[in-house]
């Protein structure tokens, strides 16, 4: 291990820093897609991930779970260092929930079927137990009615709450946001941020992409914006707002704004 | 009718059933039969084409047609139309080919048993799924015993000196241990690579006339010296007709689907190695015809194979029917693979599962389900083109029919022969196809995104 990388690991203090990226880089094949990237995030924080399109936002995050791989530097989630060891990548998984933007459900399976499948194959939790935790979650996301349906009968705002049930069924320690309200119609798109606010409000750790400045605004510790793969500007919801710096930042809040 | 003038206030609009004449039977003669001038003169020419056309069929086939008679010239004397006779004196070779008379009980049990064995596959509501379905894993063994018999082990004989047996016991004892030591340390490896010698030595014992031969002579419950034995080897050149024809069929059908998922897996796999390899086998296969494979079996294997070994033909074709398949399985499912968006790998992945766990209980059931008409396409192209081993001298059902024809006293039947299996394979492929329908209707569940 390089002096840089056993430095930066004896920081890491697990019980309070939830995630820690340092000096990643990223390519697609020549395409530099990350670059530079730092950021600790303490648990329990809420971040909220901004910028326009292309700019890398998802790549991120994806890079978190192991979803996409990076090349340089290293990323350390709940005290474990993301490395090509499959021990590590799916310990990490464990802890780690995602959403997705298309909700990703399986649609062969029914609502509660979808909810305890990695529960029961991953953390081996007995069939019954893992029923009562996913109607637990079901009723917290406000669709218990729906857990004998299949996801292709719900609206898109249902099944992107039964996706958050979904995640929150491995009692994950860390969640993952990718735009999980840019597919869905407008007024549904208030339910899911509601079940979101409702989540923050536990102290989950949650790291989200998206667009919706309200959201921002109310929940989120810090705001981060991206642009052609770095971090540009980082501050909280009210400054970031009122007050930003960078002029790329100024000109990516004026459009999102007057849009 | 005022339905439709009457006035709700805004917001309380009940709902109202369908106008009559959206639904039932005039409405469907009317959208289907007569819906323009064309449609209703086409109607009236095509139902002009049967009536001359079906009363001059079932003539032929039924009302005009002779059921009892010894030669062709007695059916002539009776009816104009078909001669059933025919048929119905060869009914038991169409049906068995040359197996022994006396033993013909131990195929139909087996063919009463394959249906034990495929509901619970096929139905889920079955009572009993769980036991049923331990059942059909064993079901292929006491099939091949059944019909086929003992098969002969020579090394597995004590009469043979201890070795023989011992190597095999040793091999056995080897193996087991470490298929329990893999499942004591969750390790998949050892488990795998000792279930497979373990599992071969079982079954090669089980299905051995050692067992089956040998010890009941050694302890006086048979006399294979006298003929008497509980299962009678029967050699698999008397295998003929329908008896054959399912044989291959039903192999290659069972065989095919979970080779061709394993290659479709392997193709689709991001391990260099094996995904070549897959590409290879499949290409290879797909490129030649099954007749020509079946000429390697049936001639060019001896070749290879050590001078005085003696491989079954019909256990070759079985290899090569069942491989030729598995190649357009393959090909099928990963159509299936390819259907589905990178979305659901993605979200296993989020959640942990591991390969094995996600493609089981997340990628191919919903593969297969949308192969399933591309699945019963390939059982279907298989099950005909079992016809194509009467090229190598294997007599299945049409072979069978051929050799019948060229009968002297039946000369000139081959209307019938060739409506007899005609009508054969359509009553299989059609319930096939029933069945595929069925499925797909089961596992529809509501619109896709
Ligand atoms: N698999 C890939 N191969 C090559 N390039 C890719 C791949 N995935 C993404 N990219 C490129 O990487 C860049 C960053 O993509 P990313 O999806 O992270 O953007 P984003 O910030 O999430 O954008 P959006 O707001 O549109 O979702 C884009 O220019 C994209 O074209
Ligand atoms: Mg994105």
């Amino acid at each position: 291990m390089s002096d840089v990388a056993e430095k930066a690991k004896s920081m890491v203090n697990t019980d309070e820093v939830a995630i820690q990226i340092n000096q990643m880089h990223k390519w697609y094949g020549e395409f530099h897609v990350l670059k530079n990237i730092n950021l600790t995030v303490p648990r329990g924080e809420r971040i909220v991930i901004c910028g326009p399109s292309g700019s890398g936002k998802s790549t991120m995050i994806r890079c978190i779970n192991r979803l996409e791989e990076h090349q340089q530097g290293e990323i350390i989630v709940d005290g474990i260092e993301l490395t090509n060891d499959l021990k590590n990548i799916d310990a990490i998984r464990r802890e780690v929930g995602m959403v997705f933007q298309h909700f990703n459900l399986f649609p062969h399976l029914t609502v509660l079927e979808n909810c305890t499948l990695a529960p029961i194959w991953v953390r081996k939790t007995p069939k019954q137990e893992a029923e009562e935790t996913a109607m637990h979650f079901l009723n917290k996301v406000k669709i218990p009615e729906q857990a004998h349906k299949y996801p292709g009968q719900l609206s898109g705002g249902q099944q992107q709450r039964v996706a958050i049930a979904r995640s929150l069924c491995m009692n994950p320690r860390i969640m993952l946001f990718d735009e999980p309200t840019s597919a869905l119609d407008p007024e549904m798109i208030s339910e899911v941020l509601e079940t979101m606010i409702d989540l923050a409000k536990t102290g989950m750790t949650m790291l989200c992409v998206t667009h919706e400045m309200g959201f921002a605004r109310k929940v989120a510790d810090r705001v981060i914006f991206m642009d052609g793969g770095e971090i540009i500007e980082e501050n909280e919801p009210e400054e970031f707002f009122t007050n930003p710096q960078n002029d790329r930042t100024k000109l990516f809040l004026s459009q999102i704004l007057n849009h | 009718m005022n339905i439709t003038t009457q006035s709700y206030k805004p917001g309380e609009h009940p709902s109202l059933p369908p106008p009559r004449n959206l639904v039932g039977p005039v409405k469907w003669a009317k959208d289907n039969l007569f819906g323009s001038i064309t449609n209703t003169i086409l109607t009236i020419v095509a139902v002009y084409l049967l009536y001359l056309i079906v009363p001059a069929i079932l003539d032929y086939f039924f009302f005009n047609a002779a059921f009892e008679g010894s030669s062709r010239a007695e059916c002539r004397e009776i009816a104009k139309g078909a001669c059933w006779a025919f048929i119905d004196e060869r009914i038991s070779v169409f049906t068995y080919g040359f197996y022994p008379v006396e033993e013909r009980w131990r195929p139909n049990l087996a063919f009463v048993l394959l249906f034990v064995a495929l509901a619970p596959v096929l139905f889920d509501k079955v009572p009993y799924r769980g036991k049923l379905l331990v059942f059909s894993l064993l079901y292929p063994l006491l099939a091949v015993l059944l019909i086929v018999g003992p098969v002969s082990v020579e090394s597995m004989h004590f009469s043979q000196g201890v070795s023989g047996p011992l190597t095999w016991l040793v091999i056995f004892a080897f193996a087991s241990a470490l298929f329990v030591y893999g499942s004591k340390t969750h390790n998949a490896l050892a488990m795998v690579v000792g279930i497979v010698p373990a599992g071969f030595v079982l079954v090669a014992f089980f299905l051995s006339d050692a067992l089956w031969i040998s010890i009941p002579d050694s302890i006086g419950l048979t006399n294979a010296a006298d003929d008497i034995y509980i299962f009678e080897p029967v050699d698999t050149h008397l295998f003929g007709g329908v008896l054959l024809t399912i044989i291959i069929g039903v192999t290659g059908i069972t065989l095919s689907l979970p080779i061709g998922i394993v290659l479709a897996l392997g193709r689709y796999s991001n391990l260099p190695a094996i995904r070549t390899l897959c590409i290879m086998f499949i290409e290879f296969i797909r490129g030649v015809p099954l007749i020509t494979l079946l000429f390697v079996a049936s001639t060019m294997l001896s070749y290879f194979l050590p001078p005085g070994t003696d491989f079954d033909l019909l256990l070759r074709v079985l290899i090569m029917v069942t491989l030729f398949a598995s190649a357009y399985m393959a090909e099928v499912i990963r159509g299936g693979l390819q259907s589905l968006p990178k979305g659901q790998f993605e979200a296993a992945d989020a959640m942990g599962l591991k390969y094995w766990q996600t493609m089981r209980h997340i990628i191919l059931p919903q593969a297969l389900k949308v192969s399933i008409p591309g699945i019963v396409n390939t059982f279907i192209g298989l099950y005909k083109d079992t016809t194509l081993v009467l090229i190598i001298g294997l007599l299945d059902i049409l072979g069978v029919g051929k050799t019948a024809i060229s009968d002297p006293a039946w000369n000139g039947l081959s209307t019938e022969v060739y409506v007899f299996v005609a009508v054969f394979f359509f009553v299989s492929c059609f319930g096939m196809s029933r069945y595929s329908l069925y499925l797909e209707r089961k596992l529809h569940t509501g619109h896709k995104r």
